[in-house]
């Protein structure tokens, strides 16, 4: 019995991962028509990135000032408190900054895009355009799915920037690290291939992200509850695998 | 008319008349049969109602004709091609040559009223800003909205909504206009609108209309064939006058509107003292 159970969900799991693979492929087919017209993507661009830039700066720059104070306390037992700066600079570039970006993503950006084109799907919008004759994946889904992949690298790029602040103004400002050693350390230790990990981790977290959210949007059942439950599974789907990924993505750089 | 000889009018018309035909179909979905050896036709430039009790799959035929879903057996066939045989291009070449209006209007809520009517020529055409411009206040002015183009779908009201889907639904000029259950939810003044255009775009336009609805006194006032769709298949068809003569128990109890009758008030359950007497909880 338990068997059985164990079979469905086994086959029922395999059975969507396939149809968000089928989707991704009629996505990103989409994606060229949908680049012909710049201005829906831009307007995609700001509903993700742009609104999402405060939560971002906010969450980055709280993340720094722990991870300034935290590495303080820990690197000045070992009087290496100089090197703050590379340890902030290297854990907001290669893991902190992708991941909990990504993560703020979801919460914020992906939510608004899964209820946004369920709510389209409840309301027959998505219908009505296949009855026009308008690809709905070209015309509504493509352009978000392109403005959501856009955005989260510049996301992380300001969350990481905004961490770094944060760490200096706790680490330099508050517990007295040397200004010129902070900086300096971070300028001579951080390499180009530290910042390219985090570039490659926030395009595929990017990637992962905004497909789960406009896959579930687009598939959503067209009732209140179902739109509901779609928020629900954007949510959890691409937090646990942001947090897979990262690791295997971790594992493949070192 | 009986269920036997559902529609002998429209047998003997020529087959180049007949826009939407439908033969022998069956469907069903998730283990619910919804058609059985269900046929109808639309023919050119009439107004075809199908009226049948809630939940009796008129929206799905819609879905059929549309190409939104495809029949198990038996074929639907739209300007004499069968829509199950249609390739994703060939369905939205068909699709561009008809007009649908939603049943809530389904107007795409991040654009005005002026820009929803656009939407379609700005998508399937290349027409200058100012002939778009005339063409879609034409259309606003034919439904009477031209003062509402600036407004957003929030701030129309259902039967507003319901004109300026009309509108988008009429702008590529369509040879086949859909209504699904038009008069839903409206006041007698804005089903009174409805009735008015619906009646408007088939005179004057000459455009084959197929009306899905199950508000009976609205459809006999202006549908020239009418379809009784129940139990998955049409049990009566002919004029609205001859749908009114029938004498079948399941026209009568529609058209009569009676609370019993061959479709039953009480839901298929177990027998009720039986079930009283169980004592179990459900």
């Amino acid at each position: 019995m338990t068997n059985g159970r164990e079979t469905g969900s086994i086959a029922r799991g395999t059975q969507r991962i396939g149809a968000i693979a089928l989707f991704a492929f009629r996505l990103l087919a989409a994606c060229g028509p949908a680049l012909a017209r710049p201005g829906l993507i831009v307007e995609q661009i700001y509903n993700a990135g742009g609104r999402s830039l405060i939560i971002i700066m906010l969450s980055g720059m709280s993340t720094g000032a722990v991870l300034g104070l935290q590495g303080y306390n820990l690197l000045q037992r070992f009087g290496s408190e100089d090197v703050l700066g590379v340890a902030a600079a290297l854990s907001l570039i290669k893991e902190l900054g992708p991941v909990l970006t990504a993560l703020l993503f979801a919460g914020r950006a992906g939510t608004a895009l899964t209820s946004e084109i369920g709510l389209m799907r409840a309301t027959d919008q998505l219908t009505a355009m296949d009855i026009m004759a308008v690809d709905p994946v070209r015309h509504v889904v493509a352009p978000r799915f392109l403005g959501g992949l856009i955005s989260m690298p510049l996301l992380t790029a300001v969350f990481s920037i905004a961490g770094l602040f944060g760490a200096q103004l706790v680490g330099v400002q508050m517990m007295g690290v040397d200004v010129g050693s902070f900086w300096s350390q971070m300028q001579s230790s951080v390499a180009l291939h530290d910042v390219n990990e985090g570039i490659v981790k926030s395009l595929v977290f990017g990637f992962v992200v905004t497909l789960i959210a406009v896959y579930e949007g687009y598939h959503t059942d067209a009732t209140a509850e179902g739109v509901g439950l779609a928020t629900t599974r954007t949510v959890v789907a691409s937090s646990v695998l942001t947090l897979l990924i990262d690791y295997m993505l971790t594992a493949a750089f070192l | 008319m009986t269920a036997s000889e559902p529609h002998a009018a429209a047998l003997h018309d020529a087959a180049g008349d007949v826009v939407v035909e439908a033969s022998d179909v069956d469907y069903s979905i998730g283990g619910r049969q919804i058609f059985s050896g269900l046929t109808l036709r639309a023919r050119r430039g009439r107004i075809t109602a199908v009226m049948g009790p809630s939940g009796t799959g008129k929206t799905t035929l819609l879905k059929l004709i549309t190409a939104q879903a495809y029949a198990d057996s038996g074929a639907v066939r739209v300007w004499g091609r069968d829509v199950g045989h249609l390739r994703t291009r060939e369905v939205f070449a068909m699709r561009r040559r008809m007009g649908m209006l939603f049943q809530n209007g389904a107007l795409l809520t991040d654009l005005d009223v002026f820009e929803n009517v656009a939407f379609p020529l700005r998508e399937h055409t290349n027409l200058s800003e100012p002939l778009i411009r005339a063409l879609v206040l034409t259309k606003l002015q034919a439904v009477g909205l031209r003062g509402a183009a600036s407004l957003m779908p929030a701030e129309l009201s259902g039967g507003m909504a319901r004109r300026v889907a009309l509108a988008r639904a009429v702008v590529m000029d369509p040879e086949l206009l859909i209504y699904d259950e038009p008069f839903v939810g409206l006041d007698p003044i804005g089903l009174g609108m409805i009735l008015r255009l619906i009646q408007m775009m088939n005179e004057a336009l000459g455009i084959t209309s197929i009306v899905v609805s199950h508000d009976v006194q609205e459809l006999a006032m202006i549908a020239h064939d009418s379809y009784l769709i129940a139990e998955g298949r049409v049990v009566a068809a002919g004029t609205p006058k001859e749908l009114e003569a029938s004498d079948s128990p399941i026209v009568r109890q529609f058209l009569s509107g009676s609370p019993d009758g061959p479709v039953p008030f009480q839901y298929p359950a177990p027998e009720y003292a039986q079930q009283l007497l169980e004592g179990e909880v459900r």
